[in-house]
């Protein structure tokens, strides 16, 4: 790959670069929120919900204000080619990243009831299910910061097995509930938190569609409807 | 749509065919050890298909503006520029040396960065080349400028003052007043060389949608400096740098995934 060149506009080149430092710091603010969540729900842990909603807030704000930034360029600078991915890219970026903070706060608030129930469920495979999602966050994430379209393509083959592992968890549950009727309520708390895990996925799923879009131009989503044109050679400056 | 001209330089329903075209421009007092020619157009292949609009886009120097040119022959009229290769209009070999220029004018009309109304009415504007053209009589001529000028969208605007002089018309009105001049002897093709330039935004507005309304009746190439209006008036996009064409594609494909790092570097202003 070429060495990336700079725009003859310093203050677009600023532009686009505070972009892409608060889009990295919304997504790493995600990938908290998602750890402290589950680990809440797997120590039964109800302390850590008001630090889920706190990082929740600022992802709120993020999402706004990457919005309006995004908007701004749009309006101001017209990007083409890489710019113009990049900044429409953003705007889908951070619609997922809130999704997955909002699904991050919803496991916050299961803690409290499975911490208080009489009988405490099993949680089949969600520590598994956990592992996996954070990693696709993850890997989505580094793979936007490294503009590597492969990495990224390899993350949305993991989305099975995430949906795999739900089906056995969600099946799994029912079962015990039907051996524990009187608590149903604990239960629905496991069966909901591997929904919202598997939520998640499908979000780190099209922040990876995005990427690939992002760095080659091809549209990777709904499987099967990627273009035949050659990938560009980015020279976007980072 | 011209889906068959999608990324290539070549499609089956060309109207105009360019090969290997070089073009030099004669270095007046060269110094010691430099060339007596520059060449501004290096090996250029480029097909314009019927009723398209092909935006010619590229830093200044580049050779757009004398990609344009050759394809009416306005370098004859530049002292010691050299055309080689092959342009072909319809089949038609253009660059032939006894091929009718007048009659070729007649078919590529050309529309400059700058709106030139000659000191004369706006009618006997409109009517210049049709007068030149051998026309003259008068209800045919009355005929012929009232659709030129409809057909340039100004015909509402001046139809009371036809007898005003030209010179009094705005920039945007000039502009117009000049592709009618070029339509009033039914080109096939126009050549437009950055023709909003001078222009304000609602007469920029105005024009590209008079570009959109003449691409069912015409073929055109239009050289731009504004990425935005190749992007708004165009289908294809062919980027030109020191010369060489760069790369041609669908201006969808231009402006969103370019295949050519250097088209990428300066459709997004990355050129240093």
């Amino acid at each position: 790959m070429r060495k990336p060149t700079h725009h003859t506009s310093n203050e677009f080149e600023l532009e686009l670069r505070e972009i892409r430092g608060q889009l990295v710091a919304m997504g790493a603010r995600c990938e908290r929120a998602v750890q402290l969540a589950l680990h809440a729900f797997l120590e039964r842990d109800p302390g850590r919900m008001s630090e889920v909603l706190a990082i929740d807030t600022k992802v709120n704000a993020d999402e706004m204000q990457l919005d309006e930034m995004a908007v701004r360029v749009l309006a101001l600078r017209q990007p083409v080619a890489y710019d113009l991915r990049f900044v429409t890219s953003t705007l889908k970026f951070v619609t997922d990243l809130e999704r997955i903070s909002d699904e991050a706060v919803n496991i916050a608030e299961r803690v409290d009831t499975i911490a208080k129930a009489r009988l405490t469920p099993p949680v089949f495979a969600i520590p598994h299910m956990g592992e996996l999602v954070q990693k696709m966050l993850r890997e989505a994430l580094d793979a936007f910061v490294e503009g590597d379209a492969d990495r990224a393509r390899a993350v949305l083959l993991m989305d099975d097995d995430v949906d795999e592992a739900y089906g056995a968890t969600l099946r799994s549950t029912i079962e015990w509930m039907g051996q524990n009727p009187t608590e149903i309520p604990a239960g629905m708390c496991v069966a909901s938190v591997a929904k919202y895990l598997e939520r998640i996925a499908d979000h780190a799923t099209n922040l990876a569609e995005n990427v690939v879009y992002l760095e080659r131009g091809d549209d990777v989503r709904h499987r099967g409807s990627a273009t035949s044109h050659p990938p560009p050679k980015s020279t976007k400056g980072r | 749509m011209i889906e068959d001209l999608s990324n290539g330089t070549t499609g089956p329903r060309g109207k105009l065919a360019v090969r290997g075209l070089d073009v030099f421009y004669r270095v007046e007092k060269p110094k010691k050890g430099q060339p007596g020619e520059n060449q501004a157009l290096k090996a250029v292949d480029l097909d314009v298909g019927v009723n398209e609009v092909l935006a010619l886009i590229g830093p200044s120097g580049c050779g757009k503006s004398t990609f344009l040119r050759v394809l009416n022959r306005m370098n004859d009229t530049v002292p010691g520029a050299r055309v080689a290769g092959s342009v072909t209009l319809d089949g038609e070999e253009i660059l032939a040396p006894k091929y009718d220029v007048v009659g070729l004018r007649r078919r590529v009309g050309m529309v400059f960065q700058r709106p030139v109304a000659f000191p004369k009415s706006i009618f006997d504007n409109v009517a210049y080349g049709l007068r030149a053209h051998g026309l003259s009589e008068k209800r045919e001529l009355e005929w012929r400028v009232q659709q030129a000028l409809t057909r340039a969208a100004l015909w509402d605007e001046v139809k009371d003052r036809l007898d005003a002089n030209g010179l009094g018309l705005s920039g945007g009105q000039a502009q117009r007043l000049c592709i009618a001049r070029a339509l009033a002897v039914e080109p096939e093709v126009l050549l437009m060389d950055e023709p909003t330039s001078a222009l304000d935004p609602i007469a920029t507005a105005k024009l590209e949608e008079l570009i959109a309304e003449l691409r069912e009746e015409l073929t055109i190439v239009i050289v731009t400096h504004s990425m935005q209006q190749a992007g708004r008036v165009s289908q294809r996009t062919a980027f030109f740098y020191m010369g060489s064409l760069v790369e041609v594609g669908t201006t969808r494909d231009v402006f969103t995934r370019p295949r050519e790092p250097r088209t990428e570097d300066y459709i997004s202003g990355r050129f240093g």
